[in-house]
């Protein structure tokens, strides 16, 4: 097993979370808005989709060199179970569902004449003898066969569920909420195997400029987002929670260095740093080439840069939020009250200050995710984001627009990373959304 | 009198389909009387006033038989209509003079809106209408003051705007929701001396909301007291003061404090406790870009006093006057500067770690019991707190064992511990305030208007709790309070605070009884006194 870089923040930051959950667990505070989001129907399905997108990025970040492999290759989990996807490139662009290239060329028939047309795909319908007429009988025929199997296994699993349910867990799941959480997941599962069935006899998604499968690049693709979007929040958020509470709390000078820090830093064009740090790792990486000897490895480096910077540039906004918030809390008279009783600063700021700005914390922390998911599609468009050679969305947008003036149009990459980034992204912002108002004090009461 | 300006008949109001607020209540009100609508804090009374004008929020439920105004049932009306009839026959004042105006718009422009609103007149009978409208609000020099925006003016001069606003449309009936809690006594005086001016003017009849049964039995020609959403008792005021009939309106007067209580305090001497002489408070006014010194705030201004163990100081005054500046200074949390001596030792010429362990000697109760827990803390970790901080040796079951022996002295149930501080009443949550100050055996409590937030049977208990506290554990009080009444029942000596200065001290019985100062009998006469026989 390997152990990238990301990867290793990443179980970091899942054991962090878990810590947490055991903490927090029957604290009454905690646990009210939490009820209330577990009530809420939105909540749960976009909860339900994010846990799918991050079941999948999870996968993706196990990592190994696989024991018969000859090219030094590092794959993940992911790439293992999709190697027959991995590996059916065809020669160039091929439409969604194609059997022919896209593009027409010379071929040498059976006979051994030469032809100027569609050439058949090496891997995408190959199973059809006659595609003209047997494709469209045959994906439909796919689709309901792979529907049943999706829809069976799931099926199954709730069954097995719903049996070793205790009684007091059996009266949660019939509530309205559960039943459509159910059916969300049961939709989501039998459709995926269904894709995932079909993706072994057709392209579904079309193949690229150097004929790789896009439905394999957008799946890719969910653990660079979901890399950007929690460990660039890691990484902010010490900086933005200790200097926000420090300067809110002490005012005076500490105050001012603080907020001349982040003035500062928000008055530079965010682009500008990005641009030079990643310049700045190529730079590093090019004088230091026995260190990075794979092309996973280079391409996880950079994107662990993209995320330290993308997290030095992006605290000051929750440290504003968290410096007034605290501003306001210092003259709470509970606050006084300790100051009162002799408590030491330090004891104020963990006991009083810091669980009490916590609801902001976690509301900005679900909102900023969605924004850097989507602020790293921007970037690699410039092509300062992540590397040229990992799978990412802003990566598939970028290839996908040179094509768009060609006629007819290569419209699938586009299409494809557009819909995966879309159901992340709304998923996100809907959960962000029932999660402030669930912590909002100012909102949770009326309903 | 047959024909009551407003009927209510089986009223009834409901929070989301299960919390009844307002329960099935019926009341008139006939033209040129004062009803006032008497109730503790959540009884419903505000409810039944914003139901009247279906101003209620979305969640609510209003059924009702009739809400006829004039004999025209108002629940008939659609929205449109109903605006008509908002500001115009039945004219409302808020309780927050602060917020209810708009801050962006001029006090002259504010009360304009109005008068287009309701009457078609030109714009110079318009200006003069609002002319004439401050100037039956006595507001001085309506001339200049029409162009002033709302953060320009005082308190009270913010309430007669107000009240102008709810004039403007001429109604028939207005609706005044605790129009004078959040001001101060003088003031308080002078606007309900306006409203009755205004009411025999224009012989409009007024329905007073209010939690206050002395400024009640001023004002009022009927009163109906309401408890938990029914009203229990109505009446005409002098047979509802003098021969109350249901056992809460009984309990409710009983729980009045009486300005008779103070000759009735002993007046041996004791040793000294706190010594403060000479105390400064001033807050610095900074101006320019380099923040140059220009002037100063002067909060507290050469204070001296004395507080004698087991004995209750009570400070005195107006809001503004610097009286919780003094509170919150003499425990350094805001910095002053002066000599205070606290049992021999000195304070402020301690800083740091030796500050910090005199803390134990000067606790604070604070006014509101809502902003001064930590909503995120178990009841039981906010009172071990000074434990905590003061006494870090003491082990947790030692720590357990004095919480319990706390939340019994404050007589709360000593499950409490477990419970965090919203589940508690306001009153409850005083009394874990008193434990907290407790826990670390202080000589002196600093007690901040305690009461202020509370209603009056609530009130009454702290206040007798505060009193067992103090002959049990020998602890004296700085009581800082601006109700007079309040002083009468709990204090020693009483020490009056005007503008940052003390202008009168002495033993309560003589300074509430024969005052010296000018401003001293002032206040008193302010104070509103049950009026038993009308």
């Amino acid at each position: 097993m390997v152990v990238l870089w990301t990867d290793a923040l990443i179980y970091l930051l899942i054991v962090v979370i878990l810590a947490l959950g055991l903490y927090l667990r029957g604290k009454e505070h905690i646990k009210r808005p939490l009820q209330q989001i577990s009530r809420s129907k939105i909540g749960m399905v976009s909860l339900v989709v994010l846990l799918f997108f991050v079941l999948i990025g999870l996968l993706d970040s196990v990592h190994f060199k696989p024991a018969d492999d000859k090219k030094n290759e590092i794959i993940s989990l992911l790439d293992d179970w999709a190697t027959p996807l991995r590996e059916h490139g065809e020669k160039t662009y091929s439409a969604p569902f194609a059997t022919t290239l896209y593009s027409k060329e010379m071929m040498t028939l059976a006979d051994g004449s030469m032809q100027w047309g569609y050439p058949r795909l090496e891997f995408g319908g190959r199973h059809l003898s006659n595609p003209e007429i047997e494709k469209v009988p045959d994906i439909l025929q796919k689709t309901v066969y792979g529907l049943a199997q999706g829809a069976s296994l799931i099926g199954f699993f709730m069954l097995l569920m719903w049996m070793l349910l205790v009684e007091q867990h059996k009266r949660f799941m019939r509530s309205s909420t559960a039943k459509t959480v159910w059916a969300v997941a049961f939709f989501m599962v039998s459709f995926s195997y269904a894709l995932i069935y079909l993706s072994g006899y057709y392209h579904v998604f079309g193949t690229d400029k150097v004929g790789e499968d896009v439905f394999y690049q957008a799946v890719k693709s969910i653990r660079t987002g979901l890399v950007i979007g929690t460990l660039t929040t890691l990484i902010m958020l010490p900086m933005a929670i200790i200097f926000g509470i420090l300067a809110g709390f002490f005012r005076g000078w500490v105050d001012d260095i603080i907020q001349y820090i982040y003035t500062t830093l928000n008055s530079i064009p965010g682009v500008l740093l990005i641009a030079a740090s990643i310049l700045m790792v190529q730079v590093y990486m090019a004088n230091h080439e026995a260190a990075f000897t794979s092309v996973i490895v280079r391409a996880d480096t950079r994107l662990l840069f993209l995320c330290m910077i993308l997290g030095v540039t992006s605290w000051t906004g929750l440290c504003r939020l968290l410096r007034a918030e605290t501003l306001k809390l210092r003259e709470m008279e509970y606050v006084q009250a300790a100051s009162a009783l002799g408590v030491k600063q330090g004891a104020i700021l963990l006991r009083h200050i810091l669980p009490n700005v916590m609801h902001i914390v976690l509301i900005s922390v679900v909102l900023d995710f969605s924004s850097l998911v989507l602020a790293e599609a921007v970037l690699s468009y410039i092509n300062i984001g992540v590397d040229p050679t990992s799978y990412s969305w802003g990566n598939m947008i970028n290839g996908a627009r040179l094509e768009m003036a060609r006629e007819p149009i290569v419209w699938w990459s586009l299409t494809a990373a557009f819909v995966f980034m879309f159901a992340l992204v709304l998923a996100a912002n809907l959960f962000a959304d029932v999660v402030q108002d669930a912590f909002d004090p100012r909102r949770s009461g009326n309903e | 009198m047959n024909n009551p300006i407003l009927a209510i008949r089986h009223l009834s109001v409901t929070f989301n389909h299960r919390q009844t607020v307002v329960d099935d209540i019926s009341f008139e009100i006939h033209a040129g009387e004062t009803f006032a609508l008497v109730g503790e804090s959540g009884s419903g009374k505000s409810i039944t006033a914003l139901s009247v004008l279906r101003l209620l929020p979305n969640n609510a439920r209003l059924n009702a038989e009739a809400v006829n105004l004039h004999g025209d049932n108002l629940l008939n009306h659609s929205e449109f209509e109903l605006c008509k009839i908002r500001g115009r026959r039945i004219g409302f004042i808020f309780q927050d003079p602060m917020s209810s105006l708009n801050p962006v718009m001029t006090i002259g422009g504010q009360i304009e809106e109005v008068i287009k609103l309701h009457f078609d007149l030109p714009r110079d009978a318009v200006k003069q209408r609002v002319l004439e409208l401050l100037q039956q609000v006595e507001i001085p020099e309506p001339q200049q003051r029409i162009k002033d925006y709302p953060h320009q003016l005082s308190g009270g001069q913010r309430q007669r705007v107000m009240i102008a606003i709810a004039l403007a449309g001429k109604p028939d009936l207005l609706i005044a929701d605790e129009p004078t809690t959040s001001l101060d006594v003088t003031i308080q005086a002078q606007i309900l001396g306006l409203l009755k001016a205004i009411q025999q003017q224009t012989g409009m009849a007024l329905w007073l909301i209010s939690h206050d049964l002395t400024l009640v039995s001023t004002m009022a020609d009927r009163v109906a007291v309401m408890q938990q959403g029914k009203i229990v008792e109505t009446g005409l005021t002098a047979e509802f003061f003098n021969q109350p009939k249901h056992p809460y309106t009984r309990k409710l007067l009983d729980a009045l404090p009486l300005m008779q209580s103070c000759l009735a305090h002993k007046t041996e001497e004791k040793p000294p406790l706190l010594q403060v002489s000479d105390f400064y408070c001033y807050y610095p006014i900074r101006k320019g870009i380099f923040k140059r010194v220009v002037d100063f705030v002067r909060a507290v201004d050469g204070v001296s006093f004395n507080i004698q163990q087991g004995k209750t100081l009570a400070l005195v005054g107006e809001s503004g006057c610097g009286k919780t500046t003094l509170g919150k200074s003499l425990l350094n949390l805001i910095p002053g500067s002066g000599r205070v001596v606290i049992n021999g030792v000195e304070l402020n010429a301690l800083t740091g770690e030796a500050l910090r362990k005199q803390r134990a000697n000067i606790q604070i109760v604070f006014q509101d019991p809502f902003s001064s827990m930590n909503p995120r803390m178990l009841v039981g970790d906010i009172i071990a707190e000074g434990i905590r901080a003061l006494h870090p040796k003491a082990s947790s079951d030692e720590r357990k064992a004095r919480v319990r022996q706390l939340l019994q002295q404050v007589d709360l149930p000593t499950d409490s511990a477990l419970r965090y501080p919203h589940e508690f009443s306001g009153g409850q949550r005083q009394r874990i305030c008193i434990a907290r100050a407790l826990a670390v055996d202080p000589k002196l409590i600093v007690c901040d208007e305690p009461t202020s937030a509370l209603d009056v049977s609530v009130q009454a208990q702290i206040i007798q709790l505060l009193k067992t506290l103090q002959q049990e554990k020998g602890v004296s009080y700085l009581f800082i309070t601006h109700d007079l009444a309040v002083v009468a029942e709990i204090a020693d000596d009483v020490a009056v605070m005007y503008q940052g200065k003390i202008i009168e001290q002495g033993s309560v019985a003589e300074v509430l009884t024969q005052p010296k100062q000018a401003y001293t009998k002032k206040l008193l006469a302010a104070v509103p006194v049950l009026k038993m026989d009308h």
